[in-house]
């Protein structure tokens, strides 16, 4: 299994676990909602709930 | 080289091309467009220094105006602006792969409701209704009753953005449940897949299955121009096989050779996270490889 590191969900308070190689940008899904979150910061990790998907998203 | 990934979220392809880039002892400058101010003259401190900006943004909207103050300032971006100014428009995508003579799904544009159903009328149906600004297969209609067309123009002209009353329709073509996804760097194919699904919808963000496909001298004459019609750069191009069934029986396919492709779509902000996962080739380091002679070509590039 690959690395994992925690950090606090910003929905539900609790410490959950993430890729130890996330990157600041990056979308992480809580394990304890299902809810998208966003990596702020990083050492330490810090999350925000991420934005909510655009019209004009994509490729 | 020092690259400037410009970003508002760092999907896989964004991770993979950061590692690649990284590996290869680049510099890289992560550039969050949310943090970024733009003036008229002098570009912002955070490119400062940068031999070229990947354009990664994930709003169109974005890319489109950065890449023009990019322009304006002087510094490489990929892909151009005018690269994105044509495939953040399917009406604009439309007109210069006609233009350029690559074989396109016939397709009408309507300002009015009533312009529209006439459109659809005459096409017959189904057929399809797109928003000009759009990915991801989202907002797209397959149209197959006249009573289905009256609605959803109404709820475009009521409900939409002023976008959305560019009606753009286009015939539905009868492809054998798959479209073929090319990434290419200035008309040259790095790889390609099949995307394949029951729904009529075979986008890969909708869940459509993926296979490698070989390109053939046609897709890659075709893959060459449409880029070339689009300002080149890195594009995702989409074609669907036209009077092709999909079947794997020679006889059938030999009584297919007419069969050709037209091309629907250049993406420029090209997601490719599914085509890595689907063929052998190295996406990511093919990409990183074409940034490097890019860079190469340009010895004035550094800000």
């Amino acid at each position: 299994m690959a690395d994992t590191i925690t950090a606090e969900d910003p929905l539900t308070g609790e410490e959950i676990e993430i890729p130890a190689d996330v990157e600041v940008g990056e979308i992480v899904d809580s394990p304890a909602t299902g809810a998208e979150l966003e990596v702020i910061s990083i050492d330490p990790v810090t999350l925000e709930e991420a934005p909510e998907l655009e019209e004009d998203w994509g490729e | 080289m020092n690259v400037g990934l410009l970003y508002s979220r760092i999907r896989r392809d964004e991770k993979l091309l950061l590692s690649e880039l990284r590996d290869r002892g680049h510099e890289v400058a992560k550039i969050d467009v949310r943090d970024e101010q733009f003036g008229l003259s002098d570009p912002p401190e955070s490119f400062e220094g940068v031999d070229v900006v990947v354009d990664r943004c994930l709003a169109t909207s974005r890319s489109l105006y950065i890449t023009q103050f990019l322009d304006a300032y002087d510094v490489p971006v990929v892909n151009s602006a005018a690269t994105a100014d044509v495939c953040s428009d399917k009406v604009k995508n439309s007109l210069a792969l006609e233009r350029a003579g690559v074989p396109t799904p016939t397709t009408e544009v309507a300002f009015t409701t009533d312009s529209a159903l006439e459109i659809i009328e005459q096409f017959g149906y189904p057929c399809v209704i797109k928003p000009v600004v759009g990915s991801w297969g989202r907002l797209m209609a397959k149209v197959e009753s006249r009573s289905a067309a009256e609605a959803i123009l109404e709820h475009k002209a009521t409900l939409g953005h002023y976008q959305h009353k560019v009606f753009y329709i286009q015939e539905f073509v009868e492809k054998p449940g798959r479209d073929i996804r090319v990434v290419a760097v200035d008309g040259e194919p790095i790889a390609a897949m099949t995307r394949s699904s029951e729904h009529w919808l075979t986008n890969a963000a909708k869940g459509a299955e993926v296979e490698p496909f070989e390109v053939d001298d046609r897709v890659r004459d075709l893959v060459a121009t449409a880029s070339d019609a689009v300002g080149g750069g890195l594009l995702g191009i989409d074609l669907m096989e036209t009077g092709v069934s999909g079947s794997s029986d020679p006889e059938t396919r030999v009584a297919e050779s007419q069969a050709d492709y037209t091309v629907h779509e250049v993406n420029h902000t090209v997601e490719f996270k599914a085509l890595n996962d689907a063929v052998d080739v190295d996406v990511p380091s093919a990409v990183v490889d074409w940034l490097e002679s890019t860079v190469d070509a340009e010895p004035e590039a550094t800000v």
